[in-house]
């Protein structure tokens, strides 16, 4: 079976209040310095098809039309082969 | 005339929205299941706001797949009028009624209070009448609420005089104290280039009358049964 994990990021230049939080926080816990953190999503598919090629093109297609807004976001996965 | 509220599962501001077209305005109104499919009998359709399917995901990326969208951008394509408030606006958005996205307040707060906004553009069915520049004091209640577009993008929102609403101080003022939010140039309010769909964060069903605190919002849904009359000739 195939299993698809898909990240899904805020764009460079939309500012991230989040991650900017949680830089804070970690600043906090001494770790100094952070240049940068920013936060996503991890969507995880496990997919009705063993074809690496068409599992590729499903899961484009769903990041397009429904998992990510490309107005704000991108979005990147990884396909492999799962139990 | 006839005024549709649309329900998804997950809506919470229908009733208040149906509340004053019905006895405030004085019009016929109707619930639409976000199933339906016909909308052949109404003049102007409202998405009202609350959390549509949960706001998994990304506010309103779920309602987009909803049937009843289809039909309401066939409708607004006829030139029927659209207003999405606050859920409804982020729906328009996503379902590219409207140009740009939705992100989560900067203070990363929900923000539940009244705001002022100024009106920028009084020449739309929706605020036909307000005065240019009139202040307008209406309740936000969002989590996201942080309009945003590209840079080109707000170059034509602002050259095809698309705003419609901004963020101001109490006299006035558009400048980022005044901003609740986060929002791209103060933005509270857009509408499309054609001029029929409406989307806006700040709640006018909830500032409709002088018992709520404000009823500066009443005008819009006046504004549009006097823009509806006019063309009906009714």
């Amino acid at each position: 079976m195939l299993k698809a994990e898909i990240y899904i990021t805020l764009k460079k230049t939309i500012s991230d209040p989040q991650g900017l939080t949680i830089k804070h926080a970690l600043e906090s816990l001494g770790y100094k310095g952070l240049q940068e953190v920013r936060i996503g999503k991890l969507v995880t598919i496990r997919l009705n098809t063993g074809d690496k090629k068409e599992a590729k093109k499903q899961v484009d297609e769903m990041c397009q039309k429904l998992l990510a807004n490309p107005i704000i976001e991108n979005y990147s996965f990884k396909i492999e082969e799962v139990k | 005339m006839r005024f549709g509220v649309v329900v998804f599962p997950g809506s919470n501001c229908h009733q208040d929205c149906f509340y004053v077209i019905e006895n405030v305005l004085n019009q016929p109104v109707e619930y639409i299941w976000h199933k339906s499919r016909d909308l052949d009998s109404f003049d102007c359709i409202i998405l009202p706001g609350g959390f549509s399917y949960g706001d998994y995901l990304r506010t309103g990326a779920i309602a987009k797949f909803s049937p009843i969208m289809r039909q309401i951008s066939h409708f607004a394509q006829r030139g029927g009028l659209v207003i999405g408030i606050c859920n409804g606006f982020q729906i328009l958005l996503e379902v590219r009624l409207l140009p740009g996205a939705m992100l989560k307040n900067k203070n990363l707060h929900f923000i539940c209070k009244y705001v002022y906004v100024k009106t920028k553009n009084n020449k739309t069915p929706f605020t036909n009448l307000y005065r240019k520049n009139e202040i307008l004091k209406m309740p936000i209640a969002h989590n996201e609420g942080n309009y945003y577009i590209d840079r080109d993008g707000l170059k034509k929102l602002k050259k095809n005089r698309q705003i419609v609403f901004s963020y101001c101080s109490q006299d006035g003022d558009v400048n980022k104290k005044s901003n609740p939010n986060g929002a791209l140039a103060n933005i509270a309010g857009i509408i499309n280039k054609k001029g029929n769909v409406l989307g806006m964060m700040p709640h006018p069903e909830r500032s409709s009358e002088e018992i709520l605190g404000s009823k500066n919002g009443f005008l819009i849904f006046k504004s549009i049964a006097k823009w509806l009359r006019h063309r009906k000739n009714i």
